[in-house]
């Protein structure tokens, strides 16, 4: 289990409860679940990571339970009721702001929890309805929220009285007529104070909160259906959306233009998230696939059938997916040659005792290094019985 | 025999220097060069007897050393076909799949599947319908028990199906018209459950089929679900399943159909008789139609707000001929 967890590079959350986790350089895909207890009310509905470093991932399920998943040993190691589902909806976002819990519900209620306590420290009443939550990468106690005829609003935590900002509608359109609002998905540009959402209304608004106006700064509209998700390309001048009938587009925020679209998704996306450092987005939806195109030339990378609806996603930023893949290609084709070598090097060992074995051990060790150490207690076996 | 005299001429100056290079080039000549309609056409035949008999006389061969080899014959060759060629989707489902039986288990036909509800299904159609459409209902509705069939008075289907639930339907069936005839359909699971939206074509109402027999009774059909292999296609068959009474009458000896072929989904209606323990004789009752899956949406009708889990795009999954989706 642990070697499993520790493999995945890509975490993702299904309808069914199960947390997925993906393994691209080996294409395999692990499921971890609590129990043999599946339920429908232990649906996920947001991920998060733990901490920064990455070690730890926090899944909130339907039920209103939210589970630590550890990935160095590969189990759930807490879980704790935060709310009650029944009044409040399910998870539309969950953070960690300074070691304390921040969790949004689908009624609004932006509440944050102190560690091991069922009460809540803090509540804000962040609107009627509220579709998605969001952290800023940069400043840890803000986050922003937006929903159904809720406009989007960034708030501080230490200040949680009024919002920092709140987002006024649009003008009204040529008739006359107030325009709907329905914020899906935000997102933090980094560098800035911007804040980019896309719309149930298939819009793209970015806002700014260091200009006096409140109205959106800028607008794009792609395609006839409802904007699903949203993902930041690293770099900050274009965006990855993604819409109920399964089109990724590319858009550029400096002048609201499509640059191109990303195909392969047949489902509607629920999900989507750039890659820290490689240009790859990985998305998923309802289509049963996790999907992981390259931004540079719009191609599939990566297709993997998980076999349920997925709802959300998280990739791990500290080892590169490629980087990992070239680092387990070189483990395969190390653990491939060495049982094919194995022969090799007990002939070498019996002509040479003390030069050869040293020599070896030496270049395993260095090998060793390299890898995060599955391999280690098949190898020292090996060296045992060799010995 | 075949060089026409007035070619004659030309073709010996060319042939010469062809020959004195060596290689045998033969004097490549199309019949269509032939302007004479009625020699041109008896060339033709001609040739065509002549491959005949070459192909003929291969099939001869083949056959007598197939039949001197005896055992030791290599076994025949399976000719491709679509169907075998067809590229191997990873989405197919395996029975003992933990997974995916659990997911199907708690999806929304649960409920049908668990014998908690029984179909009731209500049928319209869009809005003043033609004559061939409204006997296309009245046909779907003695096929389907329990089915009503109801005029759309303009309503909004998004208002139509509160009322639906509350009045217990479990199916909401609205046939699509074009032009006088039915070229779609939009099928609800009504709780809360998928929609799909279906391309129809070919319908085939009871009087222009051939040797049909009598009108189909009230007893409940059986269901023959064919080559729903995928996990999309497994959500369209128990979709098709969920729409007739769980235990079939079999004294009424009548079998729905639905056969998928190539994604097409073939609604065949007959009635069947044993004559003895291996014949069987059947006659086709009722509608015949075929269905193309055009979109499946989670959740009740909302078409312009409504997650989609599977859309035909057809310029991307129509790219490779031998890639099927159900």
């Amino acid at each position: 289990m642990a070697d499993r967890s520790r493999l995945c590079s890509v975490w993702l959350g299904s309808e069914t409860g199960i947390l997925k986790g993906v393994s691209l350089s080996r294409k395999q895909a692990f499921n971890f679940c609590q129990v043999s207890s599946l339920s429908r009310d232990q649906e996920v509905r947001a991920l998060c990571w733990a901490d920064p470093a990455e070690s730890e991932l926090l899944v909130g399920s339907v039920n209103g339970t939210v589970k630590t998943f550890s990935t160095e040993k590969g189990l759930f190691t807490e879980s704790r009721s935060c709310g009650d589902p029944a009044e409040d909806g399910a998870f539309t976002g969950l953070a960690v702001a300074d070691g304390a819990l921040v969790t949004c519900v689908e009624s609004g209620k932006l509440r944050v929890w102190k560690e091991e306590s069922s009460v809540h420290v803090l509540e804000v009443d962040a609107g009627k309805s509220v579709w998605r939550m969001r952290q800023s990468p940069e400043h840890r106690h803000r986050v922003a929220t937006g929903g159904k005829e809720n406009g989007l609003r960034i708030w501080d935590l230490q200040r949680p009285e009024q919002p920092v900002f709140a987002a006024k509608n649009v003008r009204n359109d040529f008739l006359d007529l107030r325009r709907p609002e329905w914020v899906r998905d935000m997102a933090f540009i980094p560098g800035s104070d911007k804040v980019v959402t896309c719309t149930g209304h298939h819009e793209v608004r970015v806002y700014d909160p260091a200009s006096p106006q409140r109205r959106p700064v800028l607008e794009a509209q792609y395609g006839e259906v409802p904007l699903t998700a949203l993902a930041l390309v690293p770099g900050g001048t274009s965006v990855v959306v993604g819409n109920t009938h399964g089109q990724l587009a590319l858009l550029d925020l400096r002048k609201g233009l499509v640059r191109g679209c990303l195909k392969g998704l047949s489902g509607g996306v629920r999900a989507l998230q750039c890659h820290a450092s490689r240009p790859v987005v990985a998305s998923c939806g309802l289509d049963r696939f996790l999907r992981i195109h390259s931004l540079e030339d719009r191609t599939l990378l990566h297709k993997v059938y998980l076999k349920s609806r997925l709802n959300c996603l998280l990739l791990a930023s500290r080892d590169l997916e490629e980087g990992e893949a070239a680092e387990e290609g070189e483990k395969k084709e190390v653990k491939e040659e060495e049982e094919e070598e194995d022969e090799v090097w007990d002939a070498m060992e019996r002509v040479e005792e003390r030069g050869e074995p040293k020599r070896k051990l030496t270049g395993e060790e260095e090998e060793e290094e390299e890898e995060e150490g599955v391999r280690r207690k098949s190898k020292k076996k090996r060296k045992k019985g060799q010995d | 025999m075949y060089t026409g005299r007035e070619h004659g001429n030309r073709r010996n100056t060319t042939e010469a220097p062809k020959n004195s290079q060596g290689a045998a080039f033969p004097p490549t000549f199309s019949l269509s060069e032939v302007k004479n309609k009625q020699r041109r056409h008896l060339m033709f035949m001609k040739l065509k007897q002549e491959k005949r008999k070459q192909k003929m006389q291969l099939k001869k061969k083949r056959r007598k050393e197939r039949e001197a080899l005896g055992d030791k014959a290599p076994p025949k060759e399976v000719p491709k076909t679509i169907e075998n060629q067809r590229v191997y989707d990873e989405t197919t489902v395996d029975p003992e799949d933990e997974e995916v039986a659990f997911d199907e288990g708690t999806d929304e036909f649960s409920a049908y599947f668990n014998r908690l509800t029984n179909p009731k299904v209500l049928i319209t159609t869009s809005d003043r319908p033609r004559g061939r459409t409204v006997r296309f209902c009245e046909q779907l509705a003695t096929v389907i028990p329990d089915a009503h069939v109801y005029y759309r008075r303009g309503l909004a289907l998004k208002r139509i199906i509160p009322q639906c639930v509350a009045r217990g339907f479990t199916y909401l069936m609205v046939i699509n018209e074009d032009r006088k005839v039915p070229n779609g359909m939009v099928l609800c699971h009504l709780p809360d459950g998928p929609t799909a939206h279906f391309k129809v074509s070919s319908v085939r109402l009871r009087k222009e089929m051939k040797r049909r027999g009598k009108d189909p009774t009230m007893h409940s059909p059986e269901v023959i679900l064919n080559n729903f292999s995928t996990r999309l296609g497994h959500t369209i068959g128990r979709l098709f399943a969920a729409l007739f009474p769980h235990d079939p009458q079999f004294v009424g000896r009548q079998v729905a159909t639905f056969h998928n072929q190539r994604d097409f989904v073939f609604f065949r209606f007959h009635r069947y008789i044993f004559k003895n323990e291996k014949k069987v004789g059947i006659q086709e009752l009722g509608p015949r139609f075929t269905l193309k899956l055009r979109s499946l949406q989670k959740g009740t009708f909302d078409s312009k707000f409504g997650e989609y889990e599977w859309v035909l795009k057809r310029h991307e999954m129509d790219a490779c001929r031998r890639k099927f989706q159900l």
